[in-house]
């Protein structure tokens, strides 16, 4: 029981300490694992690996991953509810302070300075992406034409996400990427 | 009540189809909640992209949780919530238990290199989306000139700087609450 409080106690942390995605959790697993020893540093890594290749977000997959190994399927869910237990209540309180202050001109004037603001850090992350997919170690002229391939099919149709994540994921096997 | 389940439901199956992160959702969210749905606009489905980054936790869920809140206040929120990361836990419990190496398996690496250049396809495809409503949006004169601008400058700050997203989205919240005034002022 004492293992399972703490496991949630420890992802509450970091849910309210890691700002910016799952990955960004990554340091703070690796402050964890030296601290307890519910995994190592290799099993972080293999964690990284298996977060990024099931569905779902990456730090919920992580916390659940480190949570089985600590304490099983009840780790599981403690580690999972408490990453996300400070997102849920500092969302709802901005949330709710934002219909109320809807009308408000500051408001207004904020969001319209975040929208393009944030439009420029999605941009920023495909850009990243491309790089680290398309050019990293090396230019992967395979990837290139697939990439080549996707932009206009994703643009120009109204087809599911879905669809271009199985395609890629079989040329991916078909071709050897 | 219904409405509580269908928003599980709903965020449960995003959650069943996002690989690769937070960012990887978008384009699932767009597709659900704004075009499928419409219980989101444009310009709020950018506010809840907005209020996902530049607060603490994991995007995904903030986003989630921000998306249930508007729908069906806190319980709406809770309900998201769960339902994006149910399947998530499930299945790594399934992975971490059954398959220790399954990232170790070819076919399974070779699917996943195909899986990241969708996912920049995608994550691309939202950047466009975002930008012709948010920036372009606009009529013109100033009101396209200024969001233009600031698109800018963060696009060159998060490309070339270390500044955390926050602290981007931060200054630009100030920014657009300055010029705001300064308009209303004139």
């Amino acid at each position: 029981m004492t293992t399972l409080i703490r496991l949630f106690g420890e992802f509450f942390f970091i849910g309210l300490v890691s700002f910016g995605g799952g990955l960004a959790t990554i340091p703070f697993l690796q402050n964890l694992a030296a601290r307890t020893g519910w995994f190592t540093l290799a099993e972080l890594a293999d964690m990284i690996a298996v977060a990024e290749s099931t569905p779902g977000p990456i730090g919920i997959n992580m916390a659940s991953y480190a949570g089985f190994g600590a304490a099983g399927v009840a780790g599981v869910v403690f580690a999972t509810l408490g990453i996300v237990t400070p997102s849920v209540i500092v969302i709802l309180i901005i949330a709710r302070a934002l219909s109320e202050f809807r009308a408000s001109r500051d408001v207004e004037g904020a969001f319209s300075g975040l929208r393009p603001a944030s439009c420029a850090l999605i941009t920023a992350v495909g850009i990243r992406l491309i790089r680290a997919s398309l050019f990293a170690p090396e230019f992967d002229i395979k990837a290139a034409v697939l990439f080549a391939l996707l932009i206009p099919a994703t643009l120009k149709t109204k087809l599911h996400p879905l669809v271009f994540i199985a395609f890629s994921a079989a040329a991916g096997v078909i071709f050897g990427m | 009540m219904s409405e509580t389940i269908r928003l599980a439901f709903v965020f449960a199956r995003v959650g069943v189809m996002t690989f690769g992160g937070g960012y990887a959702m978008l384009p699932l969210l767009s597709r659900e909640l704004v075009e499928k749905r419409a219980w989101l606009t444009e310009p709020e489905f950018a506010d809840m992209t907005a209020v996902g980054q530049c607060t603490p936790g994991i995007i995904g869920v903030n986003m989630a949780t921000y998306a249930g809140y508007k729908r069906a206040g806190v319980r709406g929120g809770v309900a998201a919530t769960l339902g994006l990361v149910f399947p998530s836990a499930v299945i790594i419990a399934l992975v971490a238990a059954l398959l220790r190496g399954f990232a170790d398996v070819p076919a399974v690496r070779h699917a996943f290199t195909g899986i990241r250049v969708a996912v920049c396809a995608l994550v691309v495809k939202t950047a466009v989306s975002l930008l012709k409503s948010s920036v372009f949006g606009s009529s013109g004169g100033l009101r396209r000139v200024v969001p233009a601008v600031v698109f800018a400058a963060a696009l060159a700050l998060a490309l070339f700087t270390n500044l955390h997203p926050a602290v981007l989205a931060l200054a630009s919240g100030a920014f657009g609450i300055a010029y705001s005034r300064l308009r209303a002022g004139k």
